[in-house]
C-alpha cells in the first residue's frame, strides 16, 4: 500500500490543489417517487467539498439543500432515493470510493457514516437520547467506530467535551441531555460529530432552533474545530447572514436545482442568477426601514396611549418559587404605531403579548386600553362581557400558520368565524364580507371552500391576518408573525401588514426574535430580556445606538448578511 | 406544503378532498380491515333480521331431534339415468337407539332426498318486529322436514337458527353498551380534559377506581343482584348497563387526552379569542378534529362488550334463556358430555371469534385511516 498523502491536517499548502478536494459530488440525482409521479428533489447537483473549507448550502424550504446532505450519507428518508449521479470520497489514504455505489445498508457506508463523514442536525433536543447519559453516547460512537477501550473512550470523550467548551467536562459527562441548555446540546451533538476525527462536517442548519447569541457560540466553535482539524465544512442554511459570516463557497439552490455556485464575496456583491438576486434583495430589504413607513408622517409621542401596561406581574408554578415569566413590565402602544418587542426564547415575550389579550391572567397589574370610545378599561380586571368587546378591538395573529387555522375547517368558516360567533355578519352578507377580507390579504376569494392544507405557509399566514382585522381592531398582537416562513416572503408579508395598517388605522405589537424584522417594521422597540423590559426606544436609536449592555450583546451577536462586514468576532457577552 | 412545491401545482389540477374522503382512501388500501368492514356488515344485517337468516323456528323443540347432528348438504344432484344437475338437497336422518346404551344413532336415508330452496317459506316471524313473513333465506322444500346445519341442541332446537337469532342480542348489546359508554366517557372525559384543574383530578381518580375494580366479579355480583323474575328487555338493558359502567373509563381517558392535546392548539385560542362560546369552542373546532378517533375507539370497544356478554350469560348470570344469545347458546356447551356427543354445541362460539376479531380489524383499519396525515 502506498501512502500518497500522509496526514495533511494543519499543513496548509502542503497538498496540491485537486488533493485538496474531499469530496467530489457529480450530478446527484435523488427522487420521490409519490402517487401522482415523482418528486426531483435534487435534480443534477454538483458540487466540491475542499479540507478546511466552507460551503454553505442556502435555499427556502423545499429546495431540495437537506435532501441533498442526506443523500451523501444514503439517509434519505423513504420513499427517497438516489437515482443518478456519483459522490466520490477522497480518502486521506490516497484511495476513493463512490459513495452512490453503496447500498444504504451496506457494511461501507456504515463505516463512512460518522467516522469519515460526520452530521449534525436542526434539532438537539430529538437527535440526542433522552435516556442515556452524554457519556454513553459519544462513547458508543467511539467504541463501535475506533474499537476503544471503555477507559480509553471515557478519557477521549472528556477531552471532546472540554473541545467543545462544555464547563466541566470530566462532570458533564455523566449528564443527562436534559439537563443542557439548547446550546449545550448542539455542542454535545458537535463532540459526538468529532469523535472519530471526520473528514467532512455536514451541518444541516445547526443554529436555527438556537437564540441569536447561542448561534454565534456555536457558529465560532465550528470554526474554531474546522481549523483545529482541518475538517471540511457542509453548512446548511436559510439564513443569509449566516452564510456571509462564515462561508467560503456557496451554492444557492432553488426546486432541487443549483442556481448558482461561487465563492461567498460574488454571491453576494455580484450575483448572476435572478434567483439569487431576489434572495439576497429580500434579505437586504429587511436591513433598513420599510419604504412605507418611510412616507409616514412621524408618530405623535404626545397622543394618549392605547394601551398602557404598568407593573405587569406574570408568574407561573408555585407562589413560593414562581418563575416569572413577565416581571414588572411597563410600556405602552401609541395610536397608529408598531411597537417591537424584542427578545431571545424566554425572554417573556410571547407571554407579554398573551397577557395582553388575557389569554393568561396576570399574577399582577394594570393593562390600561382605552377603547374607541374614549372609555378606559383595565383588561387585567375586566370581567366576562367587557373582556369579550376588549378581544373584539384586540385581536391576534399567531406565530405557526399550520397550527392556528383548524384543519378542519374551510378558509370561508375559518374567516368568517369571528363575524359569525360576534352576530355580526351571517348568509349572503358573510359571504361577501368574507370574499372582500380575502381579497384585502391578498387571496383570491375563489378559493374560499378550500381546507387551510391547500395552501402554502405564506397564504396561510394571510388566511390568519385576514382572520385577525375582520372585526376592523384596534390593536393586533402579531407574535413571531413571519418567522415561520421563507425570507423572500417575510417582507411580502410586513408589506401587506403596513398597507393595512395604514388603511385600518391600526396599532401593532410586533413580537419578533429576528431584528431584521423589527427594524423594517417597527417604530418603536422594547427590549425584553428575563422577563423585563431592558430597554425602549425609537427603532433606529435603539438599533443603532444601544444603550443597555444585553441590547448591545444581542446585536453584536447578529451575523449580518454581507461577507466584508464579518463582525461576529468583536460580539461580547452579556451575563446579567 | 411548502411554497416551492405549491407553486409547482397548477392551480386547476389541484383537488381538495375532505376528510372523509381521505379517512376513506386510506381505509380501503387496508385490505384486512375491509374484509372485517364486510363481515361486520354483514353479522349486522343478521342482527337486523334474523328470522330471515334462520331456517327453523329458534324456540320449537323437537324431542325426536336432540343432539341432531349437522346435516351435509350434497350439491350435485345424480338422476337414475346417470345426469347430473346442480340443485343441492339434504338427506334425511334416521334415529336409531342402541339396543343396550339406548344412545341415539343417527344415520342418513339414502333412499330420501329433500331439496334445499332460497326464498323457501318456512315458520312465521316479524320482519323488523313489524310485518309477519313466511319467506326465508334458505329452506327446504318440504316443510315437516327440518335441516340441522349445525345440529340440534339437546332439546333438538336448530343449532344455526339459534344462532341467528342470538346475533340480534349479542351484536345489540355490544352497540347499546358502547352507546351508554360513549355518552358517559365522552361526557366525563371532556369535562376533565377541557377544563382541567379540580374536575379533571376528581374524575381522573373516579377513572381509576372504576378502573381498579376487578370487572368480573363485579359484573358477577351486579348481575347476581337483578331480580330473577324481572321481564326480558329490562333484564337485558340491565345487563348493558353493568357492562358500560366499566367500559366508559377506558373511553374517558381516550377523551380527555385528545381534549388536553387540542386545548393547547393555537387553533382553539384563535376560536377563544374570535369569541367563541365554550360550547362552540368544543363541538365546532374540537370535536371535529377528533370524532374520527373517537369512531375508531368504539369499534375497538364494541369486541370487548360481546365477549363481556357472551362471558356473563356463559356463567349463567347475564341473560336468561329464554331469551338467545351466544353467551346463552354457549351454556349448552358447559359440561363435558356435549363436548363429547355434541360438539357442534360450541358453534356460536365460533360466531362471537369471527365477530370479535372482524371488528377489531375494522377498528384497527379505522384507526389508521382516522389520521391520513400519518405514514
Amino acid at each position: 500500500m502506498t501512502v500518497t498523502e500522509l496526514s495533511p491536517r494543519g499543513a496548509p499548502g502542503a497538498a496540491s490543489a485537486p488533493g485538496r478536494t474531499v469530496l467530489e459530488v457529480r450530478n446527484l440525482t435523488t427522487h420521490f417517487p409519490v402517487r401522482t409521479g415523482v418528486v426531483k428533489a435534487v435534480d443534477g447537483v454538483s458540487f466540491n467539498l475542499e479540507r478546511g473549507k466552507t460551503l454553505c448550502v442556502v435555499g427556502e424550504s423545499g429546495s431540495g439543500k437537506s435532501v441533498t446532505a442526506r443523500s451523501i450519507l444514503q439517509i434519505v428518508d423513504a420513499p427517497g432515493r438516489i437515482v443518478a449521479g456519483e459522490m466520490i470520497l477522497h480518502r486521506p489514504d490516497g484511495s476513493s470510493v463512490d459513495l452512490a455505489k453503496l447500498g444504504n445498508r451496506s457494511r461501507e457506508i456504515r463505516a463512512v457514516r460518522g467516522a469519515e463523514i460526520a452530521m449534525i442536525f436542526q434539532e438537539p433536543m430529538s437527535s440526542l437520547s433522552p435516556v442515556h447519559t452524554v457519556g454513553d453516547q459519544i462513547m458508543e460512537v467511539l467504541r463501535l467506530h475506533l474499537k476503544m477501550s471503555k477507559a480509553e473512550a471515557r478519557a477521549r470523550c472528556v477531552e471532546l467535551l472540554r473541545q467543545v467548551e462544555i464547563p466541566h467536562p470530566d462532570r458533564a459527562v455523566d449528564r443527562y441531555t436534559f439537563e443542557f441548555s439548547g446550546g449545550m446540546r448542539q455542542r454535545v451533538m458537535i463532540a459526538m460529530a468529532l469523535a472519530c476525527n471526520p473528514q467532512i462536517l455536514i451541518a444541516d442548519e445547526p443554529t436555527t432552533a438556537l437564540d441569536v447569541t447561542t448561534q454565534a457560540e456555536i457558529l465560532d466553535l465550528i470554526k474554531k474545530l474546522q481549523q483545529q482539524h482541518g475538517m471540511a465544512v457542509m453548512f446548511i442554511t436559510h439564513d443569509m447572514g449566516v452564510v456571509a459570516e462564515i462561508a467560503d463557497e456557496v451554492l444557492v439552490m432553488y426546486h432541487g436545482k443549483v442556481m448558482e455556485a461561487g465563492d461567498v464575496d460574488t454571491i453576494f456583491h455580484a450575483p448572476k442568477d435572478e434567483y439569487t438576486k431576489m434572495l439576497i434583495g429580500s434579505v437586504l430589504r429587511l436591513e433598513q426601514k420599510a419604504e412605507i413607513r418611510l412616507k409616514r408622517p412621524p408618530i405623535d409621542t404626545t397622543a394618549e396611549p392605547v394601551i398602557e401596561v404598568k407593573n405587569l406581574q406574570m408568574h407561573f408554578g408555585s407562589p413560593k418559587a414562581p418563575i416569572k415569566a413577565v416581571d414588572d413590565v411597563t410600556l405602552k402602544v401609541l395610536p397608529g404605531e408598531t411597537l417591537g418587542i424584542v427578545g431571545e426564547s424566554g425572554s417573556g415575550k410571547t407571554t407579554m403579548g398573551r397577557c395582553l389579550l388575557r389569554i393568561y391572567d396576570p399574577t399582577g397589574g394594570q393593562i390600561s386600553y382605552k377603547r374607541a370610545d374614549g372609555s378606559k378599561v383595565d383588561i387585567v380586571a375586566a370581567d366576562k362581557e367587557t373582556l369579550k368587546i376588549c378581544r373584539r378591538e384586540i385581536r391576534m395573529i399567531f406565530q405557526d400558520p399550520v397550527g392556528s387555522l383548524n384543519p378542519r375547517m374551510t378558509v370561508a368558516q375559518v374567516i368568517g368565524e369571528p363575524l359569525l360567533v360576534n352576530g355580526i355578519a351571517k348568509g349572503r352578507e358573510l359571504d361577501d364580507r368574507v370574499a372582500d377580507l380575502m381579497q384585502q390579504v391578498g387571496l383570491n376569494p375563489e378559493w374560499r371552500e378550500r381546507y387551510p392544507h391547500a395552501f402554502s405557509g405564506g397564504q396561510r399566514q394571510r388566511i390568519g391576518i385576514a382572520r385577525a382585522i375582520a372585526l376592523n381592531p384596534r390593536v393586533i398582537v402579531a407574535d413571531e408573525a413571519t418567522s415561520a416562513l421563507d425570507v423572500s416572503l417575510r417582507s411580502q408579508m410586513l408589506d401587506l401588514m403596513m398597507n393595512l395598517q395604514d388603511k385600518l388605522g391600526l396599532s401593532y405589537v410586533f413580537i419578533s426574535h429576528d431584528i431584521g424584522v423589527i427594524r423594517y417594521m417597527c417604530d418603536r422597540i422594547a427590549v425584553m430580556y428575563r422577563g423585563k423590559v431592558v430597554e425602549t426606544g425609537f427603532t433606529e436609536q435603539v438599533c443603532d445606538a444601544p444603550t443597555h449592555p444585553y441590547t448591545q450583546a444581542l446585536l453584536s451577536a447578529i451575523p449580518r448578511p454581507d461577507p466584508r462586514m464579518r463582525s461576529m468576532h468583536k460580539r461580547h457577552r452579556y451575563t446579567g | 406544503m411548502t411554497d416551492a412545491a405549491l407553486a409547482a401545482v397548477d392551480q386547476k389540477r389541484l383537488a381538495v378532498a375532505s376528510q372523509w374522503q381521505l379517512m376513506w382512501w386510506a381505509f380501503k388500501r387496508h385490505h384486512l380491515a375491509m374484509i372485517g368492514l364486510a363481515i361486520t356488515a354483514f353479522f349486522y344485517l343478521i342482527a337486523l333480521i334474523p328470522g330471515f337468516f334462520a331456517v327453523n323456528d329458534p324456540n320449537k323443540q323437537n324431542a325426536r331431534a336432540a343432539y341432531h347432528p349437522p346435516q351435509a348438504i350434497h350439491f350435485i344432484d345424480t338422476a337414475q339415468d346417470g345426469s347430473w344437475s346442480f340443485r343441492p338437497y339434504i338427506r334425511p336422518y334416521v334415529l336409531k337407539r342402541d339396543p343396550q346404551t339406548l344412545a341415539a344413532i343417527y344415520t342418513e336415508d339414502p333412499a330420501r332426498k329433500v331439496y334445499l330452496q332460497f326464498f323457501a317459506k318456512g315458520y312465521e316471524y316479524n320482519l323488523l318486529g313489524l310485518f309477519p313473513s313466511t319467506t326465508h333465506l334458505i329452506g327446504t322444500d318440504n316443510p315437516n322436514q327440518p335441516l340441522f346445519m349445525f345440529g340440534a341442541d339437546r332439546l333438538g332446537r336448530c343449532v344455526y337458527s339459534r344462532i341467528m337469532q342470538g346475533a340480534q342480542i349479542s351484536l345489540s348489546v355490544g352497540l347499546v353498551g358502547v352507546f351508554l359508554s360513549l355518552t358517559l366517557g365522552v361526557l366525563l372525559g371532556g369535562i376533565s380534559g377541557y377544563y382541567g384543574g379540580r374536575a379533571d383530578f376528581v374524575i381522573q381518580r373516579a377513572i381509576e377506581f372504576v378502573l381498579a375494580l376487578p370487572t368480573i366479579p363485579i359484573w358477577l355480583a351486579l348481575a347476581a343482584a337483578l331480580p330473577q323474575d324481572w321481564p326480558a328487555t329490562l333484564n337485558y338493558f340491565m345487563i348493558t348497563l353493568i357492562l358500560s359502567l366499566t367500559g366508559w373509563a377506558q373511553l374517558a381517558r381516550v377523551v380527555r387526552g385528545r381534549f388536553l392535546s387540542l386545548r393547547t392548539e393555537e387553533f382553539v385560542t384563535a376560536a377563544r379569542l374570535d369569541g367563541a362560546s365554550e360550547g362552540r369552542v368544543i363541538f365546532r373546532h374540537m370535536l371535529p378534529s377528533f370524532l374520527s378517533h373517537i369512531i375508531a375507539s368504539i369499534t375497538l370497544a364494541i369486541p370487548a362488550m360481546i365477549l363481556a356478554e357472551t362471558s356473563l350469560s356463559f356463567l349463567g348470570l347475564g341473560l336468561q334463556p329464554p331469551t338467545i344469545s351466544w353467551g346463552v347458546l354457549l351454556r349448552e356447551a358447559q359440561n363435558i358430555r356435549s363436548i363429547a356427543t355434541a360438539p357442534w354445541l360450541f358453534a356460536p362460539g365460533a360466531f362471537v371469534v369471527i365477530a370479535v376479531i372482524a371488528l377489531n380489524f375494522l377498528g384497527d383499519g379505522l384507526r389508521d385511516a382516522a389520521d391520513p396525515y400519518n405514514k
